[in-house]
């Protein structure tokens, strides 16, 4: 970016004011703006039609923070030359199989969110090792073995969900006495546990402190690793795979780890989730879970080849806001819930937009 | 020249792997062959076009065409116009034919378009196509029709006075092909359908699907599949053969979704298509077809094994583990391993051929 940046500033100076907005346009893109202007027009309907702003924005944050660090997964991935991950479903699973082995074990409170996340990341390093070795071998694919690799993990995963060996009483069903439910209720394990740490009201806005913090800290670490030696071998790998050859970095090592960060993150995100949303939600539904988070990270303006943490930051925010808001407005509005369709047409249209736009090295 | 012994031993492996797991499964069940025949009868009928419409983009080279969920979408709002029109019968699925046709060219040539300018990834754009289109067509039925779109056949509305009832009695036009030509057989002392009309019409649509490969346009498709810069070169317009191929694709799904439906009698309306992609997919890999080769022998032969397994699964689940629900998840999970399987040889064996020729 800093080294296009002079060449702009120069031509702006000449340029008209409409050569500037349509430069600014084009920065910017055209989706990305007609999704900002359309998240402006549900707040100002909402405010117009007296709706609780406060609530509104509640909402909306406590989603951008339950969601944050799987939209964040999919950076390490993207800057690796791997693609949007659509096999984040496979990170998703290793941090729900966690969650459920301490559950199981009647682990609650902070012993048991803090081992449900390091038990769910360590889990996700071999599987992230596992894909990254796949994705090796399907080099240019990369994008479609992961949806179905994604996909076939989540209903094998399935299997075993009714099949493991848990006898919890909290977890399986009451008849039968196996087999876990397809609903598992974190009330007396870890329910909220972050959005509350540290919880506090401004202008009627209740701030889940704790997960927001941890969202964003999750952004700086990943962050710094990406500026770190290794970090940048990433990137420089992605972009030249040759040169940073010759450089000593091997790509095949590069994307190999860039598919564990990323697994690894959505074995995290997913236990920050359902610590968020009060439950562990088993069996499909992961399946469709990486579109959303897809969705988000390309709304922020990333492309399929180069993301970045603002990317990540806006593009959550701006997605999540809509979901919370688009149904209690509509509903207001036209008496009938749209946001679920409104979802899924602005979810893959923003997919869609990426992945056919023109010009992408 | 014939392939090799090893070869073929190799391309028959997916679908005796398949046939074994399907007989166990029947073992375990203890399900008869008659009750196998007459679940597949049906089943066969239902989904063979469906698996017939993925032949052509392969043979293009645009690999398995995910976008035929768009196709099979057309092909309902045939279904839904006629029901309100209240035609029946043969007429009736004629008429819906005629309907879808146009529909389909033209959700043809847009996936087609789009395809185009998404060149090496056109399965995960068709993935994601289907996933739009499927928006697009919930905002049409759910919301739009009935209050921007005027439509007065209430029965067919949800009480709120607008959308589509999310299932619709396709009573109308239920059996029209199957029924055409009437044969019942008993089978286990029941009485059983044999859709022969439809076993025709899908003959047919496998004989046009040969007469095509050899046609001008289907060498040039061919051609197209295996180099795609050579077939560029040789003066063969790439990007207009592309947008048929989508076309023709689209359209096979659009007629294959209307004997799906008439044969099934009922439409959920937000449902019926979603699935339609995945499972003819799944089913056209188990024959060993893969994602640039595949033929009309495997698409029938694929139809028929992976549906022998849809019926087997359950019940094998429930006499094996006494839980059916396993088997049903079993079964979905084949479908996606199947899949996943198929695109990571392919991907493996161009990325091991573009390293050879890098080499070379």
């Amino acid at each position: 970016m800093s080294d296009v940046a002079p060449a702009a500033g120069e031509d702006a100076e000449r340029a008209r004011p409409l050569d500037t907005a349509v430069e600014f346009v084009r920065e910017l893109g055209v989706p990305r703006l007609l999704i900002a202007v359309f998240v402006v027009a549900l707040f100002v309907v909402a405010a117009v039609t007296h709706m609780d702003l406060g609530r509104l924005v509640t909402d909306s944050l406590s989603r951008v923070a339950r969601n944050g660090i799987l939209v964040l997964a999919l950076l390490p991935a993207v800057q690796g030359g791997l693609g949007l991950n659509f096999g984040l479903p496979l990170g998703i699973v290793c941090g729900l199989l966690a969650c459920v082995i301490t559950m199981n074990a009647n682990l609650s409170g902070w012993l048991g969110l803090s081992l449900a996340a390091l038990l769910g990341a360590a889990i996700a390093v071999p599987a992230g090792l596992a894909y990254g070795w796949l994705l090796n071998r399907t080099r240019g694919q990369e994008m479609m073995v992961g949806t179905y690799l994604g996909f076939a993990v989540v209903s094998a995963m399935s299997v075993f969900w009714t099949m493991a060996p848990f006898h919890n009483t909290q977890l399986v069903w009451a008849i039968g006495g196996h087999g876990l439910r397809t609903t598992l209720t974190l009330t007396g394990f870890y329910d909220r546990l972050l959005d509350k740490l540290g919880a506090f009201r401004l202008f009627g806005v209740e701030i889940p402190t704790g997960t927001v913090v941890v969202f964003l800290g999750a952004c700086v670490v990943v962050g710094l690793l990406l500026r770190t030696r290794a970090g940048l071998s990433l990137s420089a790998a992605r972009s030249n795979p040759r040169f940073a050859l010759a450089a000593g970095i091997s790509d095949e090592h590069t994307r190999v780890q860039a598919a564990v960060a990323s697994t690894v993150l959505a074995a995290i995100g997913i236990v920050v989730f359902c610590q968020s949303y009060g439950f562990v939600q088993l069996y499909t539904a992961p399946l469709l879970m990486a579109f959303p988070a897809v969705a988000c990270l390309l709304i922020g303006g990333a492309s399929v080849t180069r993301a970045t943490l603002a990317h990540v930051i806006v593009g959550t925010v701006l997605f999540q806001s809509i979901l919370t808001v688009a149904l209690p407005v509509t509903s207001q509005v036209i008496g009938g819930d749209i946001s679920e369709t409104a979802r899924l047409v602005i979810q893959n249209g923003m997919i869609l937009y990426a992945l056919t736009r023109r010009g992408e090295p | 020249m014939r392939p090799a012994l090893q070869t073929r031993l190799r391309r028959a492996a997916a679908p005796l792997l398949f046939l074994l797991l399907c007989v166990l499964g029947a073992i375990a069940a203890q399900i008869t062959p008659e009750f196998i025949l007459r679940e597949l009868l049906a089943r066969f009928a239902r989904n063979a076009l469906l698996v017939l419409s993925l032949l052509i983009p392969i043979l293009a080279g645009l690999g398995l065409n995910f976008g035929i969920v768009i196709g099979a979408m057309a092909g309902q709002v045939a279904a839904i116009l006629v029901t309100t029109w209240g035609v029946g019968g043969i007429a009736g699925f004629a008429l819906a034919c005629a309907v879808a046709v146009p529909v389909a060219v033209a959700l043809g040539i847009l996936t087609g378009l789009l395809f185009n300018r998404a060149r090496g990834r056109e399965m995960v754009t068709g993935l994601i196509a289907g996933f739009f289109a499927n928006g697009v067509y919930q905002l049409v039925f759910l919301f739009a029709l009935g209050s921007l779109i005027p439509f007065h056949v209430h029965e067919l509305l949800l009480p709120q006075g607008y959308g589509l009832r999310n299932t619709i009695d396709l009573t109308g036009i239920q059996y029209a092909v199957d029924d055409l030509v009437r044969v019942q057989v008993p089978l286990e002392g029941q009485l059983v359908r044999v859709p022969v009309a439809t076993f025709l019409v899908i003959g047919v649509f496998c004989g046009l699907s040969l007469l095509f490969q050899r046609t001008k346009l289907g060498q040039e498709l061919r051609a197209m599949g295996q180099d795609a810069h050579v077939a560029a070169t040789a003066g063969i317009d790439v990007d207009r053969n592309r947008v048929i191929a989508v076309v023709i694709s689209t359209l096979l799904a659009a007629l294959g979704q209307l004997l799906f439906l008439q044969n099934l009698g009922t439409l959920n309306t937000y449902s019926s298509h979603e699935q339609v992609g995945m499972f003819a997919i799944a089913a056209l890999l188990v024959s060993g077809a893969t994602v640039s080769r595949a033929s009309v022998g495997q698409a029938l032969l694929g139809t028929l094994l992976f549906h022998t397994l849809f019926v087997v699964s359950p019940l094998a689940g429930k006499a094996l583990l006494g839980d059916a629900q396993i088997g049903e998840y079993f079964r979905v999970f084949v479908a996606y391993a199947v899949i996943t399987v198929a695109l990571a040889l392919h991907a493996w064996q161009q990325a091991h051929h573009e390293r050879a020729a890098q080499r070379g």
